[in-house]
């Protein structure tokens, strides 16, 4: 499973990566992927939006499902991958690549788990 | 196949001369847009239809154990009698006293059936008189000041049109964990229920095929907590006249005609979603006359021809014929269920109600064909499909409903068909896989529809 | 045994026994004592033919106009044959919801092409599969377009009460406000001073219940500035005559579908024509087909974006809806492809011509508009006893208008003659004398 080592991670299968200017981008592992399947459509919030921490800021469909995703930390959203509108299935080929909101003002980023702690936590939850 | 654009031909000539002056609306007003209707001369539309039949599966093609959707036979006698002059040319606003007759009647049997004091026909279908239900609910608590009861209580394995329709009226859905046999979690529902809980939304049988023993308790918990106790009807052909709703602590009932009362589902509707209630709810009632009535939830009476078509499945079945075709009902639900017990697990053991649903986990694990490639395997054995993946509760699930219209012989063919599918699983999955063969397609792309979706004919310039 | 039971008691004896049981009460062992009834209080089962004779005299209780003036969201019209034909066909009369696209392809491709005709006749760029009939339709377009703080709907007053009614049940105490009017159209400046930033749609029938041709562009115009949607109830037929819902820019266009072929029936089944522009095709209840291609790629046809649906989406889903009136959208898509875009022009001019001959008849026999201006197949003339006239022209076989405030709205169709026009006014014209 690929959990790259510079990303932090949320016990709901999000990652996060911490930007130079203080914003961050998120989207969702290859964990999250793979158990959503072959995804067909992002729904995603407009800029400007508030993101709570834990509470929903995407969603994701698949042809029979449709998964909550959640942000990872508190604060507003900058910019959102418009790409994605018409290439959900990148999600599936590159989770990493293919992030979905840019937050600034971000807080509550400190107790994420880095790329350790989430092997850790899906080995725990019994995913290898 | 052709599109019924694709066709050819010019249109039959339809309308008598216009034997007034003709008038057009001004310029400025007019449509500029090309109207791209199909061109097609009729015989090549009756060709067309005819062909469009053949790609399609009706009770009338063969055995259709859907679950939860009771597929019955629909008898021919209603349809004749529903395209009566009387009934279809009379306009929603005229006087109609046959109408208006027809309706108390279909109420008097209704009203006696599920043991409730009144009823509306205005729903058009299920989720509809779920929907008019729960405004009933929010209408009842508000018009005794009580502005606090905000929640509705769904179990987990309920049909999505539950928690949906308590959504859109307003409330907040709270789940109520099932046992592992799909019955109410009556120590969950305990702590849950409080003074802001407005209704309990529960089906009996459940979505596993079985009868809650604990009814009486549980409707006992939720009206003491001072909520409304909604009897969603999707199961009602097991019980119909061996138990009532309103004996069950039920206040609020609705009813698929469509589904118990034989009215056919026309590959989607029209439906009728008729809804009783105890008396302390009638004036809540769309068309009540009550100030305190929820009002109107679509423009007229509901789907009447459709009340006509289940009356005069009521008015043939009469006193004895209703329990005796829940009666059958049950009966061949468990005739079934026995033999495909003899290869496949059930999600629940013992007797079931008028379905019961397969769980195929170790089916799939020891073969990799999922429920899926057994229920489309089952079309080229000549019927349809089971229901799938329903409830979700069961993740492998089968949920089979044959009704008390089929015959022995129907059932055991059909079991005959599932046992052997059961063995092509472990001789030949990819068979599966790879089924139906016998379909006018095969497996479509599903995902290609979700990410560009085509949702219309488009025209070539 | 009564009914339609297929098993004989032998049969029946059999297949308990095969159960391991003595009687059929053993099945319903698990009901409570307290909840087993001891039998139901009506009359024994009826033959077919007992049936027959029942639900015939009950049909004959019923008056069946020959002429019908009466509209007012249900309407007479001709049906051709072959729709009757097609809708009656017994495997699309008695197919469940096409959940399996293998064997239901007939029954998916049927939807596909109604709504590419309901698409081509509103000039919009999708629709669904149905809702239950025309207000139900307006109630879900309101719907629709409540997003986040932009919840208030702002609906005519010229709207079909029974419409603006279903719209204000659906809202569930939500905001509905009612738009003025100013001789007998919506008001546009009323409508102006009223949206915020909170609405959510602009609620217009065209033509309006009075049967008046609303300003569509500058209605829509006026909700867009303000950041809201314009949701429009468009009758089918107006459609193939007046500039559409797509050229007035119209976010939402939505019907009632009963005068594409369905019997007055008392009122239904109806059918409830929704179509939107692409941006809101995820906002649509219920189901929709959409056309893909098999594993050996031939064309075929799913129901898809089922995200949005009840089935999936569960409490979050916008609406419940899920049976719709998938028969009668047949039955509207049969009318359309029978009539042709010609028919389908020449049903909708002579409605208007037809209507426009009544109104001068009507108004020489001293039955005057209460409006001014464009009307297309109904309105409303002033009358100071609807009640006498009315039973008059009942007594001579006819179902003359509907009284409303301020007289009589009266709805004239193709199916109507010059004859029956004629020897209507000539009624009138005796009453008032």
């Amino acid at each position: 499973m690929n959990i790259p080592e510079n990303l932090k991670y949320t016990r709901s299968h999000e990652w996060l990566q911490l930007l130079d200017d203080g914003a961050a981008r998120m989207g969702i592992t290859d964990f999250a992927q793979g158990e959503m399947g072959v995804l067909v459509f992002i729904d995603l919030p407009q800029e400007g939006d508030e993101a709570v921490k834990g509470e929903g800021l995407c969603e994701a469909e698949s042809v029979k499902a449709v998964s909550e995703i959640y942000s990872p930390v508190n604060g507003s959203v900058r910019r959102v991958n418009r790409a994605l509108e018409d290439a959900p299935e990148s999600v599936n080929d590159a989770p990493y690549d293919a992030w979905m909101v840019e937050l600034e003002n971000v807080t509550g980023a400190e107790d994420l788990m880095d790329a350790a702690a989430y092997r850790e936590f899906l080995k725990s939850e019994g995913h290898e | 196949m052709k599109l019924i654009y694709e066709r050819a031909g010019e249109s039959a000539r339809m309308l008598e001369p216009l034997d007034v002056p003709a008038l057009r609306p001004a310029d400025g007003m007019a449509r500029k847009t090309e109207l791209k209707l199909p061109r097609v001369a009729e015989s090549e539309m009756s060709r067309h239809y005819a062909k469009l039949g053949r790609a399609a599966f009706g009770v009338c093609d063969g055995f259709y154990p859907l679950g939860s959707c009771t597929m019955k036979y629909n008898p021919k006698v209603n349809e004749a009698m529903a395209a009566l002059p009387g009934f279809t040319d009379a306009h929603p606003t005229q006087d109609a006293p046959g109408c208006a007759h027809a309706l108390a009647l279909a109420k008097e049997y209704l009203t006696e059936i599920t043991g409730m004091d009144d009823m509306t026909f205005e729903p058009c279908a299920g989720a509809h008189g779920e929907f008019t239900s729960m405004l009933m609910v929010r209408a009842y608590h508000l018009s005794r000041g009580d502005h606090g009861r905000t929640k509705i209580i769904v179990p987990d394995s309920a049909h999505g049109t539950n928690p949906a329709s308590a959504a859109m009226a307003g409330f907040e859905v709270v789940p109520v964990a099932s046992t592992a046999d799909g019955r109410v979690d009556v120590e969950a529902l305990r702590a849950l229920v409080g003074d802001d809980t407005a209704a309990l939304m529960l089906t009996n049988p459940n979505t596993l095929g079985l009868f809650d023993e604990n009814i009486l308790e549980i409707t006992r918990i939720v009206r003491e907590a001072g909520g409304v106790n909604y009897y969603d009807g999707a199961n009602l052909n097991a019980v119909m006249g061996v138990a009532r709703p309103g004996d069950m602590g039920f206040d609020l009932v609705h009813l698929n005609l469509h589904k118990t009362f034989s009215t056919p589902h026309g590959g989607g509707g029209p439906g009728s979603g008729a809804v009783g209630c105890k008396a302390f709810l009638a004036p809540f009632l769309p068309g009540s006359g009550d100030e305190r009535s929820i009002g109107r939830v679509q423009a007229f009476g509901g789907n009447f021809l459709v009340v006509v078509k289940a009356l005069c499945y009521l008015l043939a079945l009469g006193r004895e014929g209703v329990p005796a075709a829940a009666e059958a009902a049950v009966l061949n639900a468990n005739y079934l269920k026995k033999r495909l017990s003899e290869k496949y697990a059930c999600a629940a053991p013992g007797v079931c109600m008028h379905e019961f649903v397969l769980d195929l986990t170790r089916l799939r694990q020891e073969t990799g064909v999922s429920a899926m490639d057994i229920a489309k395997g089952a079309i080229d054995c000549g019927m349809h499909p089971p229901t799938m993946y329903f409830p979700l509760i069961v993740h492998e699930a089968l949920m089979f409903e044959p009704t008390e219209t089929e015959t022995r012989e129907t059932l055991d063919q059909a079991a005959d068909a599932y046992l052997k599918l059961f063995d092509l699983a472990y001789t030949d999955p990819e068979a599966l896989h790879n089924a139906p063969t016998t379909g006018s397609i095969s497996r479509p792309d599903e995902v290609a529809a979700a990410r560009s979706p085509r949702l219309r004919y488009e025209h070539t310039a | 045994m009564g009914g339609y039971l297929p098993g004989t008691e032998r049969e029946r004896r059999d297949m308990l026994a095969a159960l391991g049981l003595s009687s059929a009460d053993e099945l319903f062992a698990a009901l409570p004592e307290g909840v087993r009834l001891k039998g139901l209080s009506l009359p024994e089962g009826l033959s077919q033919q007992g049936v027959e004779r029942r639900v015939r005299a009950l049909a004959a209780e019923n008056t069946v106009y020959p002429t019908i003036l009466r509209g007012a969201g249900a309407e007479r019209h001709f049906i051709p044959a072959i729709v009757n034909e097609v809708a009656s066909r017994e495997v699309f009369v008695t197919a469940y919801t096409p959940y399996q696209p293998e064997i239901s392809q007939g029954v998916l491709q049927s939807i596909f092409e109604y709504q590419s005709m309901v698409c081509d006749l509103y000039d919009m760029d999708v629709a669904n599969a149905s809702v239950y009939d025309g207000a139900s339709a307006a109630a879900e377009a309101a719907s629709m377009c409540r997003e986040r703080a932009r919840v208030r709907v702002l609906a005519s007053g010229a709207m079909n009460p029974r419409y603006a009614g279903t719209v204000r049940t659906y809202a569930a105490g939500r905001p509905v406000d009612e738009i003025p009017l100013a001789d007998g159209r919506t008001d546009a400046r009323a409508l102006k001073n009223m949206l915020g930033a909170d609405a959510a749609c602009v609620l217009i029938q065209q033509p309006n219940y009075f049967g008046l041709i609303e300003d569509l562009s500058e209605l829509t115009e006026i909700a867009h500035a303000a950041g809201a949607k314009l949701a429009v109830v468009y009758h089918p037929l107006a459609a193939a005559l007046y500039r559409t819902p797509g050229e007035c820019g119209c976010d939402i266009a939505v019907g009632e579908g009963q005068p594409l072929g369905l019997p007055l029936g008392f009122g239904g089944p109806y059918l409830g024509m929704m179509t939107a522009k692409k941006a809101m095709m995820r906002r649509l209840p219920g189901r929709i087909v959409g056309e893909t291609t098999d594993r050996d790629g031939r064309r075929a046809f799913v129901l898809t974006l089922q995200a949005r649906e009840q089935h999936i989406r569960r409490e979050k889903a916008s609406s419940s809806v899920c049976s719709n009136e998938a028969l009668c959208a047949l039955r509207a898509g049969a009318y359309l492809a029978a009539m042709g875009p010609e028919g389908l022009r020449d049903v909708a001019a002579q409605c208007y011509s037809k209507a426009h001959y009544l109104a001068d008849r009507l108004a020489e026999a001293g039955l005057t508009r209460a409006h001014a201006g464009e009307f297309f197949h109904e309105f409303v003339t002033k009358c100071d006893q609807p009640e006498k006239l009315l039973a008059a022209l009942s007594e001579n076989g006819i179902l003359g208008g509907l009284p409303v405030e301020g007289g009589v709205l009266w709805c004239v169709t193709e199916a109507n003659t010059r004859e029956e026009l004629d020897r209507t006014a000539a009624i009138a014209k005796e009453v008032r004398a």
